[in-house]
């Protein structure tokens, strides 16, 4: 393995004619690594305010996802149940751990039963809080961790996530930007989501629910005063 | 069946004869309808020409410090808790990928999709050594059943009918007590969904590709639209992604670049469903992921392409936009090119990594149309390369000896202006006179290729030279 290691990395040396890469150009490329630098962030990336949040939600219904928007948290519950009556579910959820979820008054719903925790292949309905929202393509971005399992995103049948517009960005750069903010270090995993799972592996013609979720469903929580009126 | 282990690029002419005239396969290409979405996709977001010139600086880059990049990446990757194998050749990768297996007692392994697997026929080796390979992206999944290739490199079953796929569910999965012959795509997907999550759920190891790694952070990343590469990934204990080298981006922001290109190029989605980037095995305090990450970088043959005509091919990101375009893949579909990469990108690459004696006749299979250099992302000239390996090969004198004489014979007169004149104009006014007879030819010798098809036009009695010189002289 080292003797590959070294083999493959001599190699690399040889056919671009140099040795190990200088001093000062490794200087450089660290600083090229450590910079952050963004190329170009196409216009539909850059967007702020209300044109953000507008294209957020117009993009998630492009990407084949549904989206329910609500004025604020206490009308999250009501907007979870009404789709989950909507779609013929039962109002079962498994909800993610994640305590930025716990600001949300479910005691309103008494109806709805939620269970939190690992994921059972089980469950039927998925709930988790986004990370970010991305307006560029209606992208949600969700981290893994121990109140955010990833595998929520993937097993359930139906997929909502619930996500503010305070934690919508432009585009992908600005999505960076803010996780490195947020944690020290990258996630085990993070899981980009545009839309509802889907394959058109037989003949091209496109099916919904491949292997994650037939439905995804996203809960805007438009209560940002920055972002103005809704 | 693999073509790693059994290529037949060498039999491209009867295998591409063959791929015309079977009817199944061309019903079943006729619904490759990526161009004219990619088309649209691209039509919405004006920036793309110029991403696409700064994706190409990018890879450029990566590749001119290529070294420091993956030794980069491997400290970030330790840093978070994973292992990098390196390996030169896919038997090197084989065993690394066997060892970890074993490391962990693995009976089965579910895998995402992954060209680099074909490439080194990763399937018949683990089922050799007793573990059950399971392919759980839905086109994978088909032809493993099937006992095929590959015919695409992001549509596996491209070149199977949905009766195709019903028949052989119908035979397969009487295993698992589904014994209705089914005719909808819809019941397809769902009997295969049901299957394949006992699949996910039993597995001991997930392997998946990569469609890139980040130096930066020593993260890897897969585009998929099924989320079976997250399932693969998420629920065994043990995570292999087999990537090889030249998949490196410097960091988080470049790759978001070449995100933007990837999806729109290869099926024409703003994104593709699943973006998903992973760095190392799961923390402590979490309460689901992989215990283990390791990350195979198997080499074969590609850092021998750097400094090499062939070093631009390294950009390639396996979008497929090539293939999709190309008239001659979109006739005889992946199987005849008759080695793991299909289509244009598979015409370059492939002669690098199994040899140009083999692959010879690939490089050749084009019209030189340049549709595929016009949609690809990275801006691969690939025409170009395609006319290196053809130089190669006639260097090598490994062209056919009918081509080789007929260019030599041309070359002779070529150097001798009046000879060639005196032949051409010979040969024009033989068929002017036969055209003036009887019009349009209907069979020509040594052009029955031509002939079988359409007419031959009646020539005129006269040289291009000769016309030229008349015009001239008005």
């Amino acid at each position: 393995m080292t003797e590959a290691r070294a083999q493959i990395l001599t190699s690399i040396r040889l056919a671009l004619g140099r040795g190990v890469v200088d001093a000062a150009t490794q200087q450089e490329l660290r600083a090229r690594l450590n910079g952050h630098r963004r190329n170009l962030v196409p216009a539909r990336g850059q967007v702020t305010g209300r044109q953000k949040v507008e294209d957020f939600a117009r993009m998630v219904e492009f990407s084949l996802a549904s989206i329910a928007r609500v004025r604020s948290v206490d009308e999250v519950p009501a907007a979870v149940t009404d789709y989950l009556k909507q779609q013929n579910l039962p109002a079962e959820i498994r909800m993610a751990p994640d305590k930025r979820l716990d600001a949300i008054p479910w005691g309103r719903t008494p109806l709805l039963k939620i269970a939190r925790g690992m994921p059972d292949p089980k469950d039927e309905v998925g709930l988790s809080g986004a990370f970010a929202g991305i307006a560029e393509t209606g992208t949600l971005m969700l981290v893994s961790g121990p109140d955010t399992p990833s595998t929520l995103n993937f097993l359930p049948e139906t997929h909502v996530v619930v996500v503010r517009a305070s934690e919508l960005v432009g585009g992908y750069e600005d999505a960076w930007t803010k996780l490195r903010a947020a944690m020290p270090s990258m996630p085990r995993t993070v899981n980009f989501i545009t839309g509802p799972s889907r394959s058109g592996d037989i003949e091209q013609t496109l099916q919904l629910g491949a292997h994650g979720p037939r439905r995804l469903h996203v809960v805007l929580i438009d209560d940002d005063p920055q972002a103005g009126p809704a | 069946m693999s073509l790693a282990l059994h290529p037949t690029s060498k039999a491209f002419k009867a295998n591409a004869r063959a791929a015309l005239k079977n009817e199944t396969l061309q019903r079943a290409m006729g619904h490759l309808g990526f161009a004219q979405k990619r088309l649209e996709a691209v039509g919405r977001l004006p920036e793309f020409e110029a991403l696409r010139d700064q994706a190409r600086d990018i890879k450029n880059h990566t590749l001119q410090h290529l070294d420091f990049y993956l030794e980069h990446y491997e400290e970030k990757l330790r840093q978070s808790g994973g292992e990098v194998h390196w390996c030169r050749t896919p038997e090197e990768a084989r065993q690394a990928i066997l060892s970890i297996c074993r490391s962990v007692g693995a009976r089965t392994i579910t895998k995402g999709k992954t060209m680099v697997a074909e490439e080194i026929a990763l399937n018949p080796f683990l089922e050799a050594n007793g573990v059950a390979p399971v392919e759980t992206d839905l086109g994978e999944y088909i032809i493993q059943l099937r006992d095929e290739p590959p015919s695409h490199i992001i549509a596996p079953a491209i070149h199977v009918t949905k009766e195709q796929v019903a028949d052989t569910f119908l035979e397969k999965h009487a295993a698992y007590g589904k014994t209705k012959l089914l005719s909808e795509p819809r019941e397809m997907l769902e009997e295969a969904r049901g299957i394949l999550r006992e699949k996910f759920l039993g597995a001991d190891v997930g392997l998946t590709g990569a469609n890139f790694l980040i130096a930066e952070t020593g993260s890897s990343i897969i585009v998929t639209n099924e989320g079976n590469g997250d399932l693969t990934q998420l629920l065994p204990r043990v995570h292999i992604v087999l990537a090889t080298p030249e998949k490196m981006v410097p960091t988080l922001e470049d790759v978001s670049t070449i995100l933007r290109l990837l999806a729109r190029s290869a099926t024409g989605q703003e994104f593709s469903v699943y973006t998903t980037v992973s760095t190392g095995p799961k923390r402590p305090q979490d309460i689901d992921g992989p215990e283990q990450y390791h990350v195979v970088i198997l080499d074969n043959g590609r850092t021998a392409m750097l400094g090499t005509a062939f070093q631009d091919m390294l950009r390639c990101i396996r979008c497929s936009a090539c293939l999709n375009h190309c008239p001659v893949y979109n006739a005889i579909g992946g199987h005849a090119y008759g080695w793991v990469y299909p289509g244009p990108m598979g015409s370059v690459l492939t002669p690098g990594l199994i040899g140009v004696d083999q692959a010879g006749a690939l490089p050749n299979a084009s019209t030189f149309c340049g549709k595929c250099e016009s949609v690809c992302p990275m801006k691969i000239p690939l025409p170009g390369m395609m006319r290196h390996w053809r130089e190669r090969e006639y260097e090598q004198r490994l062209s056919p000896p009918a081509q080789r004489w007929g260019l030599a014979a041309w070359a002779f007169a070529a150097k001798r202006p009046r000879l060639y004149r005196l032949l051409t104009g010979l040969a024009a006014r033989v068929l002017g006179l036969w055209g003036r007879r009887h019009g349009n030819m209907h069979n020509l010798p040594l052009a029955g290729g031509w002939t079988q098809f359409r007419d031959f036009p009646a020539p005129e009695g006269k040289t291009f030279h000769q016309l030229w010189s008349e015009r001239g002289q008005r």
